[in-house]
């Protein structure tokens, strides 16, 4: 992992030797940017703000492209430790912090009473997040068992199935990407394969500009249902990061092994990780990169499945 | 001589009082009630007399002695006690606000209650049992917010309670000992029209729930709880089919397709049903089974529901009668779309945030959402939106489409952040809202705000009642322009500003006019309180200092009107200065 334990002790000092070092390219001028935003937000989250200082939510629009672009490779480990760094923190970087202040400003989570929801509505949602997910475990178990298809039909008709909105209820699970410090939910019963799902994703982290913006995001997400043709580099191996998944038992794993159904009964969260943070699930990748440059992408591959 | 004649013709213009007291009785609204009561001292009487129905909406604004000496004759009795920040645990737990004292002083001088609605107050199960034993024509019973009760008293109103029509028991801290209570009501008991147990998490006896709906013909109004499933609750509707507000339970289930089409019949066999809420967990697959029975439907409550935004779209497509509507914001802004294109006689928007602690996460619905809402529902008049993001034209465009905002109450998440887009504060945001909306009455204002936001509402809001404010201002300017500004300020909420003494002190003239004033970590100091307890005599200044941390400062303040006095049941966390 490329975060360090050391939030606290991170001075003005090192980020501005990271911003220096990443002025070469243009990509790397937006990751000053946000670095600069960061710096300035010292006073962000204490209560006598003079009004100057303003702060904001580091959005992925901040941050720049680090998905297919090789140049940026090098870079983008750099400012990925300040970017784990602002992770820590949930926004800023602030300058020269105890670590108790950085803990007592934290944001949402920390303030008592706030944001101002009745205990009644807390409770409630969270055993409904518990339950949509136990849910979805029994429906797909009974579903399995009622059709005794063969699990490479089954994915085939789910594939089939993409466009129907019907019989489902929302899956949501939160996706982190390594070096970006805001995550998105993703709803996974938006869609029946993993394609469609990679695809998503990589619109979501790769195009920041759609991540905020809703409408737009909103309709792409309703065209990919509906036309998966384009292999995503999440899966196939080819990009610098690959897609992974937290199962119930707090495993790693690498996301596209298992039967679409099996993997939405056990995944608990997502993580698009850099290919070289992959190091104990390498074998199966490396393998995977192998077979699948000469192969059709998964899940048109028959071979893989196992059963 | 002159005396007599002026005394005759006084007389003759004034009415036999049975005349007063009959035209009173038709006076309902406790407003204007209080307007006829001060014109002089005969309507003043008339008034005290022929009153039935009060409502106080401080339990500490007057004392129980003094209310059954006003009015001997009433019947009805609404009591709100804690401040609303209680819900958000700002308040301790001891703070007060029971009800048994009130009880007490009902059973002596209103031995005919007929009904009670309790807001944020504290009742124990011996006060329930009291209720029941006191008054033998009780028939409505409201516990909202409220807490230090168990299922216990649940049984005893049950039980004692024979001409009950209204148990309605909400979103209250109930310790659940068993979901037996239910089996209390007799078996000769058939008088409940309105039953709402939706928030208590035990299970219920549900063969006792089965024969109180069966035998109590004028039911209108069920709203079971999460243990009873979606097999049961068919059960309860095909013994129902009268009702008007449903509320059901669990709303999934492993159905075969006959059980479906058998709870799709049940459903639109309920043809009088207006609101609907529940629907726990409902799955896609039998949501359909409700359609039937949207075609008047008026409010719909998702907000326990973690829908997506197909579902609703497809749902809303049944319901073009709607006016209300909750939801999580896992509909996402694209099921705000379909709110705006599906609802057009929409008047309320609730959205809640179904993670509201996850700030490491971007999800739930932006400024997109509200504006495609504001866009296809021009009556929108009530909102409560809860937010990551929000930018300063958005809400101008949205009020510029809905201009007729009673309630509007903006939720941004993180504290203090501005207007992603262009990075400044949320001013003008609130100041269009307050320019805009000559109508409105209760606004919450949040993300990055300045004295500015301030100077707007103070000049703007002339009709503002309720305001809520967090983690905002620059200085006590922000305050006093509000204290100094509008007119009809009732309820002022005020939390984690800088806002100090002088903000405080700025509102002198204001105070006795207003409810309540609660102001919590900001600026205030004990000196600062005590001046203001000095200079006004007739309010309150309660200050609740729960550590010991710096006793100069006054880290939760709540300032009252009173014709009570101080209060004799602080715990000892609140000083009454």
């Amino acid at each position: 992992m490329s975060a360090s334990g050391s939030v606290s002790t991170v001075s003005r000092e090192d980020n501005l030797v990271v911003s220096s070092e990443d002025s070469s390219s243009p990509d790397d001028s937006e990751l000053e940017l946000g670095l600069g935003l960061s710096l300035g937000c010292g006073g962000f989250k204490q209560q006598a703000t003079s009004g100057g200082h303003y702060a904001r939510i580091l959005t992925a629009k901040d941050f720049p492209s680090v998905v297919s672009s090789s140049s940026s490779s090098s870079s983008s480990s750099l400012s990925s430790s300040a970017y784990s760094l602002s992770k820590t923190n949930h926004v800023t970087v602030g300058t020269k912090r105890s670590s108790d202040s950085v803990a007592a400003a934290n944001a949402t989570s920390q303030v008592v009473g706030w944001p101002p929801i009745r205990n009644s509505r807390i409770n409630c949602t969270v055993v409904n997040q518990a339950k949509s997910l136990a849910n979805e475990e029994y429906n797909s178990v009974i579903e399995k068992n009622r059709r005794k298809n063969t699990v490479l039909e089954k994915i085939t008709n789910s594939c089939n199935n993409s466009g129907n909105a019907k019989g489902r209820t929302s899956l949501f699970v939160k996706v982190n990407m390594d070096g970006i410090p805001i995550g998105r939910k993703v709803d996974l019963n938006a869609h029946s394969c993993y394609e469609t799902l990679a695809q998503t994703l990589e619109d979501m982290f790769h195009r920041p500009t759609t991540t905020v913006n809703a409408f737009r995001s909103s309709l792409q997400e309703h065209d990919i249902r509906v036309e998966a043709t384009r292999p995503s580099k999440l899966l196939d191996g080819t990009s610098d990061f690959v897609l992974t998944y937290e199962d119930k038992e707090g495993d790693w794993m690498l996301v596209g092994d298992v039967p679409w159904g099996m993997f939405l009964i056990s995944v608990k969260k997502l993580r698009i990780m850099r290919t070289s943070e992959a190091n104990g699930l390498a074998p199966r990748l490396q393998e995977r990169s192998r077979r699948q440059k000469n192969k059709p992408v998964w899940p048109f591959s028959p071979i893989k499945l196992p059963i | 001589m002159q005396s007599m004649e002026s005394t005759r013709s006084t007389r003759s213009l004034s009415f036999p009082d049975k005349v007063l007291h009959r035209v009173f009785t038709h006076l309902t609204s406790n407003e204007d009630r209080n307007s006829v009561s001060l014109v002089c001292k005969t309507w003043y009487n008339a008034d005290r007399l022929s009153r039935s129905k009060v409502s106080i909406r401080n339990c500490y604004s007057v004392s129980p002695e003094i209310l059954v000496r006003r009015f001997p004759n009433v019947r009805c009795v609404t009591l709100k006690g804690k401040p609303r920040f209680s819900d958000f645990n700002l308040v301790p737990p001891d703070w007060g606000a029971d009800v048994h004292a009130w009880l007490v002083a009902f059973a002596d001088k209103y031995p005919l209650l007929e009904e009670l609605s309790l807001k944020r107050m504290v009742v124990s199960d011996e006060s329930l049992e009291f209720l029941a034993f006191s008054f033998p024509d009780f028939k409505r019973l409201s516990l909202l917010s409220c807490d230090g009760f168990t299922t216990d008293g649940l049984e005893a109103i049950a039980s004692y309670c024979k001409n009950l029509t209204e148990f309605d028991i909400q979103e209250n801290g109930v310790e659940d000992t068993s979901g037996s209570w239910l089996s209390y009501f007799l078996e000769s008991f058939t008088s409940l029209e309105v039953l709402n147990f939706a928030n208590l998490s035990s299970e219920v006896d549900f063969d006792a729930l089965e024969r109180l709906v069966s035998r109590c013909k004028s039911l209108k109004v069920l709203k079971v709880n999460r243990s009873v499933s979606l097999e049961q609750l068919q059960k309860l509707l095909v013994l129902a089919p009268q009702l008007v507000e449903l509320g059901t339970g669990s709303f999934s289930q492993e159905f075969s397709a006959h059980q479906f089409v058998d709870l799709e019949s049940c459903f639109s066999s309920c043809k009088n049903i207006q609101s609907l809420s529940g629907l726990c967990d409902a799955t896609a697959r039998y949501l359909p089974a409700i359609y039937p029975a949207c075609a008047n439907l008026t409010f719909l409550n998702l907000s326990y529901s973690a829908m997506g935004s197909d579902e609703l779209d497809e749902l809303l497509m049944h319901c073009p009668c709607l006016q209300r509507l909750w939801v999580l914001d896992t509909v996402g802004d694209k099921g705000l779309e379909a709110v705006g294109s599906n609802c057009p006689l929409l008047e309320e928007l609730r959205v809640f945030p179904s993670d509201p602690f996850d700030d490491d996460t971007i999800q739930g619905v932006t400024e997109a959402g509200f504006l495609a809402v504001s866009f296809g529902c021009p009556r929108l008049h009530y909102v409560l939106y809860f937010c990551q993001q929000m930018t300063n034209a958005a809400v101008a465009t949205i009020v510029q489409n809905c201009p007729d905002f009673t309630h509007f109450r903006l939720c941004i998440m993180n504290p203090r952040q501005p207007d992603y887009l262009t990075n400044e504060p949320m001013d003008e945001a609130f100041g269009a809202v307050v320019k805009t909306c000559t109508k409105l009455q209760r606004l919450s204002v949040s993300g990055l705000l300045t004295d500015l936001a301030f100077e707007y509402i103070g000049k703007h809001a002339k009709n503002l009642e309720v305001l809520s404010i967090a983690f905002a201002g620059s200085s006590d300017r922000g305050m006093q322009c509000v204290m100094e500004g509008c007119p009809k300020i009732r309820k002022l909420e005020i939390r984690d500003c800088l806002f100090g003494d002088a903000a405080l002190l700025s509102g002198l003239d204001k105070y006795e006019s207003m409810r309540s004033l609660w102001m919590s970590s900001c600026n205030l100091t004990m000196d600062g309180c005590r001046l203001l307890a000095k200079k006004m005599p007739r309010l309150n200044v309660e200050v609740i200092q729960e550590d010991e941390s710096d006793d100069s400062e006054a880290d939760k303040v709540y300032v009252y009107r009173t014709v009570a006095g101080p209060r004799k049941d602080s715990p000892p966390s609140v000083f009454t200065l």
